[in-house]
Protein backbone atom coordinates (compact mmCIF):
# COMPACT_ATOMS: atom_id res chain seq x y z
CA UNK A 1 0.00 0.00 0.00
CA UNK A 2 1.57 3.20 -1.13
CA UNK A 3 1.95 5.76 1.63
CA UNK A 4 2.90 3.37 4.43
CA UNK A 5 2.33 4.92 7.81
CA UNK A 6 1.29 8.29 6.67
CA UNK A 7 0.50 10.51 3.80
CA UNK A 8 3.06 12.75 2.21
CA UNK A 9 2.64 15.63 4.60
CA UNK A 10 3.49 18.48 2.27
CA UNK A 11 6.15 20.82 3.57
CA UNK A 12 8.28 18.60 5.79
CA UNK A 13 10.86 17.29 3.34
CA UNK A 14 8.46 15.21 1.31
CA UNK A 15 9.15 11.96 3.19
CA UNK A 16 6.71 9.12 3.14
CA UNK A 17 6.86 8.47 6.88
CA UNK A 18 5.23 10.94 9.23
CA UNK A 19 7.10 11.38 12.53
CA UNK A 20 3.82 12.13 14.26
CA UNK A 21 2.32 8.79 13.33
CA UNK A 22 5.52 6.90 14.18
CA UNK A 23 5.56 8.59 17.58
CA UNK A 24 1.95 7.59 18.20
CA UNK A 25 3.00 3.96 17.90
CA UNK A 26 6.09 4.55 20.06
CA UNK A 27 3.99 6.17 22.78
CA UNK A 28 1.51 3.32 22.78
CA UNK A 29 4.30 0.78 23.14
CA UNK A 30 5.85 2.73 25.99
CA UNK A 31 2.47 3.01 27.72
CA UNK A 32 1.88 -0.74 27.42
CA UNK A 33 5.33 -1.52 28.82
CA UNK A 34 4.75 0.88 31.70
CA UNK A 35 1.39 -0.68 32.51
CA UNK A 36 2.99 -4.13 32.61
CA UNK A 37 5.72 -2.88 34.91
CA UNK A 38 3.15 -1.24 37.16
CA UNK A 39 1.01 -4.37 37.39
CA UNK A 40 3.95 -6.62 38.14
CA UNK A 41 5.21 -4.42 40.98
CA UNK A 42 1.72 -3.76 42.32
CA UNK A 43 1.00 -7.50 42.40
CA UNK A 44 4.20 -8.13 44.29
CA UNK A 45 3.58 -5.44 46.90
CA UNK A 46 -0.08 -6.29 47.39
CA UNK A 47 0.58 -9.98 47.70
CA UNK A 48 3.02 -9.22 50.50
CA UNK A 49 0.62 -6.84 52.26
CA UNK A 50 -2.55 -8.87 51.91
CA UNK A 51 -1.80 -12.56 51.87
CA UNK A 52 -0.49 -14.02 55.09
CA UNK A 53 -0.33 -17.76 55.21
CA UNK A 54 -1.49 -18.88 51.75
CA UNK A 55 -4.70 -20.88 52.05
CA UNK A 56 -6.75 -22.91 49.62
CA UNK A 57 -8.18 -19.81 47.96
CA UNK A 58 -8.35 -16.04 48.39
CA UNK A 59 -10.89 -15.33 51.11
CA UNK A 60 -13.12 -12.24 51.22
CA UNK A 61 -10.84 -10.16 53.41
CA UNK A 62 -7.88 -10.93 51.18
CA UNK A 63 -9.81 -9.93 48.06
CA UNK A 64 -10.95 -6.69 49.69
CA UNK A 65 -7.41 -5.99 50.79
CA UNK A 66 -6.11 -6.55 47.28
CA UNK A 67 -8.64 -4.10 45.82
CA UNK A 68 -7.80 -1.43 48.38
CA UNK A 69 -4.10 -2.08 47.99
CA UNK A 70 -4.31 -1.50 44.24
CA UNK A 71 -6.03 1.84 44.75
CA UNK A 72 -3.53 2.88 47.43
CA UNK A 73 -0.63 1.80 45.27
CA UNK A 74 -1.82 4.08 42.48
CA UNK A 75 -2.42 6.92 44.96
CA UNK A 76 1.10 6.41 46.23
CA UNK A 77 2.39 6.37 42.68
CA UNK A 78 0.83 9.78 42.05
CA UNK A 79 2.22 11.19 45.30
CA UNK A 80 5.72 9.96 44.50
CA UNK A 81 5.45 11.22 40.94
CA UNK A 82 4.48 14.70 42.13
CA UNK A 83 7.24 14.76 44.75
CA UNK A 84 9.86 13.74 42.21
CA UNK A 85 8.66 16.30 39.70
CA UNK A 86 8.77 19.05 42.34
CA UNK A 87 12.27 18.07 43.33
CA UNK A 88 13.48 18.11 39.74
CA UNK A 89 12.04 21.57 39.26
CA UNK A 90 13.66 22.79 42.46
CA UNK A 91 17.03 21.42 41.37
CA UNK A 92 16.68 23.07 37.96
CA UNK A 93 15.79 26.39 39.59
CA UNK A 94 18.97 26.15 41.66
CA UNK A 95 21.18 25.61 38.65
CA UNK B 1 14.53 1.90 5.74
CA UNK B 2 12.39 4.37 3.85
CA UNK B 3 13.68 7.87 3.52
CA UNK B 4 12.22 10.19 6.11
CA UNK B 5 13.65 13.34 4.73
CA UNK B 6 16.05 15.50 6.74
CA UNK B 7 13.46 17.64 8.46
CA UNK B 8 11.36 14.64 9.48
CA UNK B 9 14.46 12.80 10.68
CA UNK B 10 15.46 15.67 12.94
CA UNK B 11 11.90 16.03 14.20
CA UNK B 12 11.73 12.32 14.94
CA UNK B 13 14.97 12.47 16.90
CA UNK B 14 13.63 15.36 18.92
CA UNK B 15 10.38 13.55 19.70
CA UNK B 16 12.16 10.30 20.58
CA UNK B 17 14.51 12.17 22.94
CA UNK B 18 11.49 13.71 24.68
CA UNK B 19 9.89 10.26 25.11
CA UNK B 20 13.14 8.84 26.45
CA UNK B 21 13.24 11.54 29.08
CA UNK B 22 9.65 10.75 30.09
CA UNK B 23 10.48 7.04 30.21
CA UNK B 24 13.46 7.74 32.47
CA UNK B 25 11.20 9.69 34.81
CA UNK B 26 8.70 6.84 34.94
CA UNK B 27 11.41 4.25 35.58
CA UNK B 28 12.67 6.34 38.47
CA UNK B 29 9.17 6.58 39.95
CA UNK B 30 8.89 2.77 39.81
CA UNK B 31 12.18 2.58 41.67
CA UNK B 32 11.04 5.03 44.36
CA UNK B 33 7.84 3.04 44.80
CA UNK B 34 9.90 -0.09 45.33
CA UNK B 35 11.62 1.47 48.34
CA UNK B 36 9.09 3.96 49.67
CA UNK B 37 5.97 1.78 49.68
CA UNK B 38 7.54 -0.58 52.19
CA UNK B 39 8.79 2.27 54.36
CA UNK B 40 5.61 4.30 54.38
CA UNK B 41 2.54 2.18 53.83
CA UNK B 42 1.36 -0.22 56.50
CA UNK B 43 -2.00 -1.81 55.90
CA UNK B 44 -3.75 -0.41 52.81
CA UNK B 45 -6.88 1.51 53.90
CA UNK B 46 -9.63 3.48 52.21
CA UNK B 47 -7.30 6.33 51.41
CA UNK B 48 -3.72 7.46 52.03
CA UNK B 49 -3.62 9.54 55.20
CA UNK B 50 -1.48 12.67 55.40
CA UNK B 51 1.22 10.93 57.43
CA UNK B 52 1.67 8.39 54.66
CA UNK B 53 1.64 11.05 51.96
CA UNK B 54 4.30 13.07 53.81
CA UNK B 55 6.37 9.94 54.29
CA UNK B 56 6.25 9.15 50.58
CA UNK B 57 7.25 12.70 49.60
CA UNK B 58 10.05 12.76 52.15
CA UNK B 59 11.20 9.36 51.00
CA UNK B 60 11.78 10.67 47.49
CA UNK B 61 13.69 13.71 48.74
CA UNK B 62 15.79 11.74 51.22
CA UNK B 63 16.68 9.15 48.61
CA UNK B 64 17.89 11.91 46.28
CA UNK B 65 19.81 13.51 49.16
CA UNK B 66 21.38 10.13 49.88
CA UNK B 67 22.40 9.77 46.25
CA UNK B 68 24.01 13.21 46.31
CA UNK B 69 25.77 12.53 49.62
CA UNK B 70 27.19 9.23 48.42
CA UNK B 71 28.30 10.68 45.09
CA UNK B 72 30.08 13.55 46.74
CA UNK B 73 31.75 11.51 49.50
CA UNK B 74 32.79 8.84 47.04
CA UNK B 75 34.48 11.49 44.89
CA UNK B 76 36.43 12.59 47.96
CA UNK B 77 37.45 9.03 48.78
CA UNK B 78 38.65 8.40 45.25
CA UNK B 79 40.51 11.68 45.20
CA UNK B 80 42.40 10.77 48.35
CA UNK B 81 43.66 7.67 46.59
CA UNK B 82 41.58 5.21 48.55
CA UNK B 83 39.64 2.35 46.99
Amino acid sequence: MEGGFGSDSGGSGGGKLDPGLIMEQVKVQIAVANAQELLQRMTDKCFRKCIGKPGGSLDNSEQKCIAMCMDRYMDAWNTVSRAYNSRLQRERANM
Amino acid sequence: MADLGEANEAELQRLVAAEQQKAQFTAQVHHFMELCWDKCVEKPGNRLDSRTENCLSSCVDRFIDTTLAITSRFAQIVQKGGQ
